[in-house]
């Protein structure tokens, strides 16, 4: 090719001035949408403004901070990625956080849980599944996921829910039926978390202290965990209240299928 | 680091090394985006769907296949597509531009600010070769972007284009003949106009809409 001419040089040295360097935005928007970067906003909770990190994957982390940096530090620490503040979450994902924090269960918020053991998620996902307003026992989550025997287990995988809140495990209490721990600040966070979503957290650990584990209807004969959604509505002239499974077997009551509170008879 | 150590690093740890390949190559990518659109946030967009491109690619490939890799230009290949499905008003590429990060940086904008009188003159210039490359039809333009603004060799350009070497040969001269047309045809309206070119016959209507004033004479020795 006679590419020699004049103009072809000058036009040669002229195109090469039209190299451009990318917006500093690119490289940190780019990680992000891969993954291997997050993002992150804060947002308003009953507990207070929390962190909520993200990236092309999914929500990644919510985390209590007194601020940012302090943020960035100890997510980088803990998830091995830098995390970038932005202004506010994307508006579906901010949408879809909310109408799931209400307690709409269809709308789906996805996660980046990569890292994590697969018992971790399965435990995770099942704490997913406990309505809002509700509670359950950390044996009941064990149970429901085949591993009976791992309670202190699943309390230890709540524990390092990376995205409670989302994750509800403040829905999961103590199998005596005390409220416990939670990693998000401690237990009183727990019982405000409990308390916006309509629990009353004193009547809870009043029914643990005096051993109540399961409420049943006469009306029914059937037997629940005490705040699944059918023993409430239970009028307090019909309510019997247990202290075993095993009692309210011997009473002749069968186990409630939506809370399923003993595997015995959860096909039944 | 160069594409070779670039490749190995990646083939070892793709998590780890994408972020050199990111860096590496984000001028170029976003260059090459650029200059085919002409439209700053789009290049961004296609830049970057560009990279999650080629790291989704690249989670299915053995250490082997990313070893025999021509990185650059195999890169060049899929922001080209990328920029021509959005130049066609495609959909493929989706808009990802809803995070807007805090710390970020403004781009440097076209308007006038308190520049040394040189650099404005430079500026000008550039922003006239941008608008008569944007005024090329396609098929010359993204041969010459590859070939004159990126520096890809021929039969890298033709395999990213998918067309022969002798005709992306042929395309990437003819597309300079358009140039010199073009900055010729600029420069008879200046001269006939006094330096006044409101809206007249210029080469094409948008490289008369982008040139307030008149461009950088290249050397005298270019004119012949």
């Amino acid at each position: 090719m006679t590419n020699h001419s004049p103009f072809d040089e000058t036009a040669d040295l002229a195109l090469k001035t039209l190299r451009t360097s990318a917006p500093a935005s690119l490289r940190p928007r780019t990680l992000i949408a891969l993954g291997l970067a997050d993002a992150y906003a804060s947002i308003a909770s009953p507990i207070g403004s929390l962190f909520v990190a993200f990236n092309g994957l999914g929500v990644c982390a919510v985390e209590l901070a007194p601020d940012g940096p302090s943020f960035e530090r100890e997510h980088l620490a803990r998830q091995g990625r830098v995390a970038h503040r932005v202004e506010a979450l994307p508006i579906g994902l901010s949408r879809a956080l909310e109408r799931r924090l209400l307690g709409d269960r269809r709308v789906r918020v996805p996660l980046d849980l990569r890292g994590h053991s697969e018992f971790e998620r399965d435990v995770w996902r099942k704490a997913l599944e406990i309505p809002r307003g509700e509670v359950r026992p950390y044996g009941w989550v064990a149970r429901e996921i085949g591993r009976p025997a791992a309670v202190r287990a699943v309390g230890t995988a709540l524990g390092h829910n990376p995205v409670p809140l989302i994750v509800p495990c403040h829905r999961v209490v103590r199998s005596d039926g005390h409220i416990g721990q939670y990693s998000l600040g401690g237990p009183a966070n727990k019982r405000a978390m409990l308390a916006a979503e309509g629990l009353d957290p004193d009547a809870i650990e009043e029914l643990a202290r005096a051993g109540i584990r399961y409420v049943g209807s006469d009306t029914t004969r059937i037997f629940c965990l005490p705040t699944c959604r059918h023993a409430r509505r239970i009028m307090e002239r019909h309510l019997v209240r247990f202290r075993s499974a095993d009692d309210s077997a011997r009473a002749g009551y069968r186990a409630c299928l939506v809370c399923r509170p003993t595997h015995r008879n959860a096909v039944a | 680091m160069d594409d070779t150590a670039l490749l190995r690093a990646l083939a070892d740890d793709l998590d780890g090394a994408f972020e050199s390949l990111v860096c590496a190559h984000q001028d170029r990518l976003f260059t090459i985006a650029l200059r085919a659109l002409g439209n700053w946030a789009e290049a961004e967009d296609v830049a970057q769907e560009a990279f999650v491109r080629a790291y989704r690619a690249l989670t299915g490939w053995d250490a082997a296949r990313i070893g025999e890799l021509r990185l650059s230009a195999w890169l060049a290949t899929i922001v080209v597509n990328l920029a021509r499905n959005r130049g066609r008003g495609g959909t493929a590429a989706v808009r990802r531009r809803s995070l807007t990060l805090l710390d970020e940086v403004d781009h440097p904008s076209a308007g006038p600010t308190d520049t040394p009188h040189d650099e404005l003159a430079r500026r000008e210039t550039t922003a006239a070769w941008a608008a008569r490359l944007l005024s090329l039809p396609e098929r010359y333009r993204l041969p010459i972007v590859l070939r004159h603004v990126d520096g890809l060799a021929y039969d890298d350009i033709a395999a990213a284009l998918g067309r022969p070497v002798g005709t992306v040969k042929a395309q990437v001269h003819r597309g300079l003949v358009l140039l010199r047309a073009a900055l010729e045809a600029e420069e008879r309206e200046q001269d006939h106009d006094g330096g006044h070119a409101p809206g007249g016959r210029a080469a094409s209507p948008s490289v008369a809409s982008v040139i307030p004033t008149r461009p950088a004479r290249p050397r005298s020795d270019s004119r012949r």
